[in-house]
């Protein structure tokens, strides 16, 4: 039987950087010594089941490399070491590391095996060192004088059913030394009785080495308390002291050769599937699939709304089978019921996408910690609604744009401790991580009480970079604005976090990918604070209904600035072509609608149609439409899945009567109209016959 | 399905030719004169024809995208797609949905066709591999060619024929053979 051991390596993945993640925050919790004796053992254990885990699913880099975190771990665990700061920041380097691993993992890329070697080296220095003078004293007696160790290992029944692998875990002694093993099958029954899910076997091992207690006790410490186990050092080998290895091992091997080789036969066939699972992974890289954590509480209303909706189904469907017009009312609010059953059902169905923003909030600690110590700033992180939720997708996607949003805060913002006190200002600067729903969308607030925005300084930047003319009289905001213009900083200095100007209007133009904007307020030499605004999901979208031609087309709300009713007045053509409409003090160039998209219309003169002011990616353009219908929310249905990806169409959605419209992309179309390569409309061969 | 159902009234000459054989099973229609085939554990569905809704700057032969119970399918014309010419939709046009199976994703995809025909058993080896036209007309779409009774029917190789990514090349190809 071959396992997919495919599935359980996602999942482990997945599960190691959970643990990772509890790795880090108690370790954090530790260094501000807020932390109790059990994050400490909360930290071991998760970096046992990472390593165990790790061994088992054919990731040996990422066991070896835990396996060194671990003992370290252990040994403070024990006591045996105190953790201080640099420990903490050494480890919370490993979890990078591992963090690495898992991804590199996943994605079947290499390892980076160098930074790997060099924090592992680290890590056996430190394990070195001060264990010299606080752990030797336990160690000695139990580890140096023994050459060899007798193993007695009889598991429960049932231990294979919580899955545990004997073999692997034979195989892991043989890498501490030579192993000779003796099965007992004495309680082995017999062929008709025996359950395959079940050991029967005991195993009297022999391992001779120079391998210590602790090292047997790793890899049996998952069968605590499942098996009968015994480890006794070998003794004879041990009083006769200087008697070289070699004189006991042809003896056992001469002793138990017979029992041996039946094990070797059964290791044999099941390591192969392991051996071959790594190679295996490699070859399918990109295929990872995603999956999502849902709240019990969220299925069950689930369930719930559905009992609901089956109910009101049976009563409409009751109420049709002896329909007259004396029971319309009853029929209206059956329909009633209906409808608010469906909207609590897709809320719900949305609602399981949804995850809080924690999950997002959780780096930044971390992250602040470390750049504390980098830079000799002190700040506290204040983080509110953290329950706050938002879809998986938009989360995915958010993070980094926050990331950069607060290293911002923090090296361009917070001052440093001695210019605060000398402003006026307490020694630790806060920055403040505040999300909350608002409408259709969460907003989430960056503020830090730093040293503000000065706007001079980013007006004269502005000017020096030349995005903005000298004399230009601005306000504000526009000036503030100036700060997510591409190549634009004002650092001083460019270091190695921020500064270096690539990042805030990749920022702007992420959270726009995602239909959302972002703002700033500041007040200089007290506040700077970053709004965004999300929508919550990326799967409904509030639109604006337009009709052109036959077609209705749907243009997302959050790209149209205005609508218009034409003044020939305001239309000018540059050489008879280039139409432009003059808004208040801007030229926009008007884009027929019905060239781009190959329509045909009735509609040809600017004079009967209406102007729809949209903005993509930084540009404007005038639409010309026939109509405007109405604004609906609208579930979004991707072309992609069963076609692909259409120039100035972003996706489509079923209207109320069951036909498609399309969702418009405003960048893309309005690149599309500049490329100038579009159809004439179509002939139309429609449905003459049917119709007839 | 009506409109399956109305064909099968009005153009089908012997029901359950060979229903009772094994091998495979296809679904053939009826295209400007010729039987073609696709095999049948591909088809998803049958129905009429019914409003698009056309999507922008696609090859012409994309007729457009409809909504079958809440995916957005395209529709393809197989006329167009040859570089037939094309013809009025009349009461006996149907839209055959079928299973596309590309690189690594399956896709659903509607082909509007004059008609269907009837349902054939095929055994794999009577089906002949198609002759080599050279680059006078590009038939690398054609699985083979099985002759039931006295016809000749055209198999298709559907994944080939529709992969998306093709629709766009073959659309050039077909420009060039009108010049």
């Amino acid at each position: 039987m071959t396992i997919d051991m495919e599935q359980f390596k996602s999942t482990y993945i997945e599960e190691s950087h959970e643990g990772l993640e509890v790795m880090e925050s108690k370790l954090l919790e530790l260094d501000s010594g807020t932390a109790d004796k059990e994050a400490i053992n909360s930290i071991f254990r998760a970096a046992h089941s990472i390593k165990g885990g790790g061994a088992t699913f054919g990731f040996a880099d990422i066991s070896d490399f835990t396996h060194v975190v671990e003992t370290l771990l252990d040994e403070i665990r024990n006591g045996k070491r105190d953790i201080n700061h640099e420990a903490i920041v050494l480890f919370l380097t490993s979890v990078d590391v591992i963090r690495d691993m898992l991804t590199a993992s996943q994605q079947g890329i290499e390892i980076d095996q160098a930074r790997a070697s060099e924090v592992k080296q680290q890590l056996e220095k430190m394990l070195d060192t001060p264990s010299d003078d606080t752990a030797t004293a336990a160690e000695p007696e139990d580890n140096c004088s023994t050459s060899g160790w007798k193993i007695h290992f009889v598991p429960f029944p049932e231990m294979l059913a919580r899955g545990n692998d004997v073999v692997r875990m034979l195989r892991e002694l043989e890498d501490l030394g030579t192993l000779d093993v003796k099965a007992d099958v004495a309680k082995l029954p017999a062929l008709e009785d025996l359950n395959p899910e079940e050991c029967h076997i005991g195993w009297d091992i022999i391992l001779s080495g120079t391998a210590t207690r602790d090292q047997i006790n790793e890899i049996f410490v998952w069968v605590e308390g499942d098996c009968e186990l015994t480890i006794t050092p070998l003794l004879d080998t041990n009083q006769s002291g200087s008697v070289p290895d070699h004189d006991a091992k042809p003896e056992n091997k001469a002793d138990n050769a017979a029992d041996v080789t039946p094990i070797k036969q059964v290791l044999q066939p099941k390591q192969t599937p392991l051996n071959a699972s790594p190679a295996a992974e490699r070859r399918v890289p990109g295929t990872e699939s995603s999956s999502i954590r849902v709240d019990i509480e969220k299925i069950d209303a689930l369930i719930n709304m559905v009992g609901e909706l089956v109910i009101t189904q049976s009563m409409l469907s009751q109420l049709g089978e002896d329909f007259d017009m004396s029971r319309c009312e009853k029929l209206l609010h059956g329909l009633g019921q209906l409808e608010r059953n469906t909207r609590e059902l897709q809320e719900s169905v949305m609602r399981i996408r949804m995850i809080p923003i924690s999950f997002a909030f959780n780096r930044f600690p971390r992250m602040i910690h470390d750049m504390c110590g980098k830079f000799g700033k002190k700040i506290e992180l204040k983080l509110t609604g953290e329950s706050t939720e938002l879809d998986k997708t938009v989360m995915e996607k958010i993070g980094d744009p926050l990331v950069h949003l607060v290293r911002n805060s923090l090296d361009h913002g917070i001052e440093l401790p001695d210019l605060r006190v000398a402003a006026g200002k307490p020694e630790f600067g806060t920055v403040h991580l505040n999300a909350y729903h608002q409408g259709g969308n969460i907003v989430i607030e960056i503020t830090d009480d730093g040293a503000g925005l000065n706007k001079d300084k980013i007006f004269a930047k502005a000017v020096e970079k030349g995005l903005v003319e000298s004399g230009a009289v601005l306000q504000d905001e526009k000036i503030y604005e100036l700060l997510f213009q591409p190549g634009f900083s004002t650092a001083e200095q460019v270091t190695d976090i921020s500064g270096r100007g690539v990042g805030m209007d990749v920022v702007k133009k992420n959270i726009q990918a995602l239909g959302g904007s972002v703002e700033v307020a500041t007040e200089l030499g007290s506040w700077t604070k970053f709004n965004i605004r999300l929508p919550l999901t990326l799967a409904i979208l509030d639109g604006q209904l337009i009709c052109v031609g036959k077609e209705t087309y749907i243009i997302p709300l959050i790209s149209i600035i205005e609508s218009l009713q034409i003044d020939q007045k305001s239309v000018s053509a540059i050489a008879g072509k280039a139409e432009l409409y003059k808004l208040r003090d801007e030229y926009i160039p008007i884009i027929r609608f019905h060239h781009v998209f190959g329509v045909h219309t009735d509609t040809l003169s600017l004079d009967d149609g209406l102007l729809v002011v949209v903005e993509g990616n930084g540009s404007k353009a005038a639409l010309l439409v026939d109509d405007l219908l109405g604004q609906q929310q609208v579930v979004i249905k991707s072309l992609e899945t069963n076609f692909k990806k259409v120039d100035g169409v972003s996706g489509a959605t079923i209207l109320g009567d069951g036909t498609v419209a399309l969702i418009l992309d405003v960048a893309g179309l309005i690149r599309v109209a500049q490329n100038g390569k579009f159809q004439q409309p179509r002939n139309i061969i429609e449905n003459d016959g049917v119709a007839a | 399905m009506e409109a399956a159902q109305q064909i099968d009234g009005t153009n089908t000459t012997d029901m359950g030719i060979g229903v009772e054989n094994d091998g495979d099973q296809l679904l053939t229609f009826i295209l400007a004169g010729e039987e073609y085939g696709v095999d049948i554990l591909r088809v998803q569905e049958i129905k009429g024809w019914d409003t698009v809704t056309p999507i922008p700057n696609t090859p012409e032969h994309l007729r457009g995208v409809i909504n079958l119970r809440g995916t957005i399918v395209p529709i393809i014309d197989l006329r167009l797609r040859f570089g037939l010419e094309s013809t009025p939709y009349g009461p006996t046009t149907v839209v055959i949905v079928l299973k596309v199976i590309g690189d690594h994703i399956s896709r659903i995809m509607g082909i509007v066709v004059d008609g269907v025909s009837d349902v054939y058993n095929v055994q794999e080896d009577a089906m002949k591999p198609p002759p080599d036209f050279g680059n006078v007309v590009a038939i690398d779409f054609v699985k083979g060619l099985a002759t039931v009774g006295e016809n000749m029917v055209i198999v298709l190789d559907i994944d080939h024929l529709l992969n998306s990514n093709d629709l766009v090349q073959v659309d050039y190809e077909s420009k060039l053979r009108d010049e």
